[in-house]
């Protein structure tokens, strides 16, 4: 194992944190030709995790694309939740992962060691995902950055796009939030050992066990956390979805210490663009504080499985996860359209 | 009356917050030079929760936040 480089000093932002805000992104799409194809059932207008193409009645292809600069210092493990976070859309779909294929740009103060760490800990996640690597494509530059483009399958009637919630429906959500402000505090050495560790272990796990279990349930709609927030994705499901969103900030699983490094101001910059963009969209009780507020916009990579299935479902659904995955929770509720996207209750 | 000022120009969140932090264990009264909006933002964040006021004022793309204990 490399020990002498450190990853995430080659890297001016981590992770997803290194993504262009939904404002930015939106306008940077504007005006550009959107070619109709009755057979493209998902396509970048709605922003959803992938695209979803109809091959045939009982099969659709389901793609997607994810890199980012170092978010960890070890190249292994920066290899394993790259890829992860990229495979991860694929499940949010609802869908199997088939192959995959690397991106990836290394720096020349990577030694081939670091490399070949880096693209095994991608090789590991992309076979535990049920998915073979194909290929891929790489390119020097300054700053390291790794993910995957991957193809997934899935039928077309069972597509969950992040658009499907329906008034009635709970939410769950399978991951705790704090990722962006934990990986903050460990450039500067403030991130408690064990919610830091026990973060990364978070950033490498699947969502395929949560997306395994969420199809054997009538299941409306999905996304996954990543860089936009749990606030940003909750606006996108809510707004696609033509309906509004209740959080229980109390209800919501978070990492330790995250609360008050958030109080002592130690967030990333990812943080003020996901809160520049959803804030206008989102209403907090008084009980909520800034800190609170901010963990709820702070970037995730790698984040847990936003579920909305229907309240009558959400018992037997929210016991078959916490078998796998205790942390999953009930942290909201659908309602009818309102004033606002989401509404956050103390 | 002077008061210590603290340069974190140039450095990447979240050290300029930290630096703060630092000064506001050893100073009632200090000055922080900061030169982008995270930087800004995140040492307002931190001044709210430990009841410290801040100035901030904008000189170019550069920021200057003139930190106290309230009641100084």
């Amino acid at each position: 194992m490399s020990t002498e480089i450190q990853m995430t000093k080659l890297a001016k932002c981590a992770g997803c944190g290194a993504k262009v805000g939904a404002g930015t992104l939106s306008r940077l799409l504007g005006g550009l030709p959107v070619h109709r194809d009755e057979n493209l059932l998902v396509g970048y207008d709605t922003s959803d995790d992938a695209s979803v193409y109809r091959i045939s009645d009982d099969l659709a292809i389901v793609q997607t694309l994810d890199f980012f600069p170092p978010i960890v210092d070890d190249p292994y493990t920066f290899g394993k939740i790259a890829a992860t976070n990229a495979l991860s859309d694929i499940f949010a779909m609802g869908a199997e992962v088939k192959l995959a294929m690397n991106i990836l740009c290394v720096s020349t103060l990577m030694d081939d060691e670091a490399i070949h760490d880096l693209l095994r800990g991608g090789y590991e996640k992309v076979y535990e995902a049920g998915g073979i690597l194909a290929g891929g494509h790489t390119i020097q530059g300054e700053e390291p950055k790794y993910g995957l483009s991957v193809t997934g399958f899935a039928h077309p009637d069972r597509i969950l796009k992040n658009s499907g919630a329906q008034p009635g429906d709970v939410l769950i959500l399978t991951k705790p939030l704090g990722i962006g402000i934990l990986t903050t505090a460990a450039k500067v050495s403030l991130a408690p050992a064990a919610a830091y560790q026990k973060a990364v272990e978070f950033m490498c796990t699947l969502n395929r066990t949560a997306r395994d279990i969420m199809v054997r349930f009538p299941v409306h709609s999905c996304t996954d956390v990543t860089g936009f927030g749990l606030l940003g994705h909750t606006c996108e499901m809510a707004e696609g979805s033509g309906v509004s969103i209740r959080l229980s900030y109390h209800d919501i699983p978070c990492h330790d210490g995250v609360y008050e490094l958030a109080q002592m101001g130690i967030l990333p910059e990812g943080m003020y663009r996901n809160r520049d963009f959803a804030q206008p969209r989102v209403t907090a009780a008084p009980e909520v504080d800034l800190a609170m507020q901010d963990i709820l916009y702070d970037p995730q990579t790698s984040g847990g499985l936003l579920i909305a299935v229907p309240e009558k479902e959400a018992p037997a659904l929210l016991r078959a996860l916490r078998d796998r995955i205790p942390c999953a929770a009930i942290i909201g509720q659908v309602l009818p359209r309102g004033e606002w996207d989401v509404m956050i209750d103390g | 009356m002077s008061t210590p000022i603290i340069d974190a120009r140039g450095l990447a969140c979240p050290e300029p917050v930290v630096l703060t932090q630092q000064a506001a264990k050893k100073y009632d009264a200090f000055t922080v030079l900061v030169d982008n909006r995270t930087a800004v933002q995140n040492i307002t964040r931190f001044c709210g929760y430990q009841k410290l006021s801040v100035l901030t004022t904008q000189e170019g793309s550069e920021f200057r936040m003139e930190i106290a204990a309230k009641g100084n």
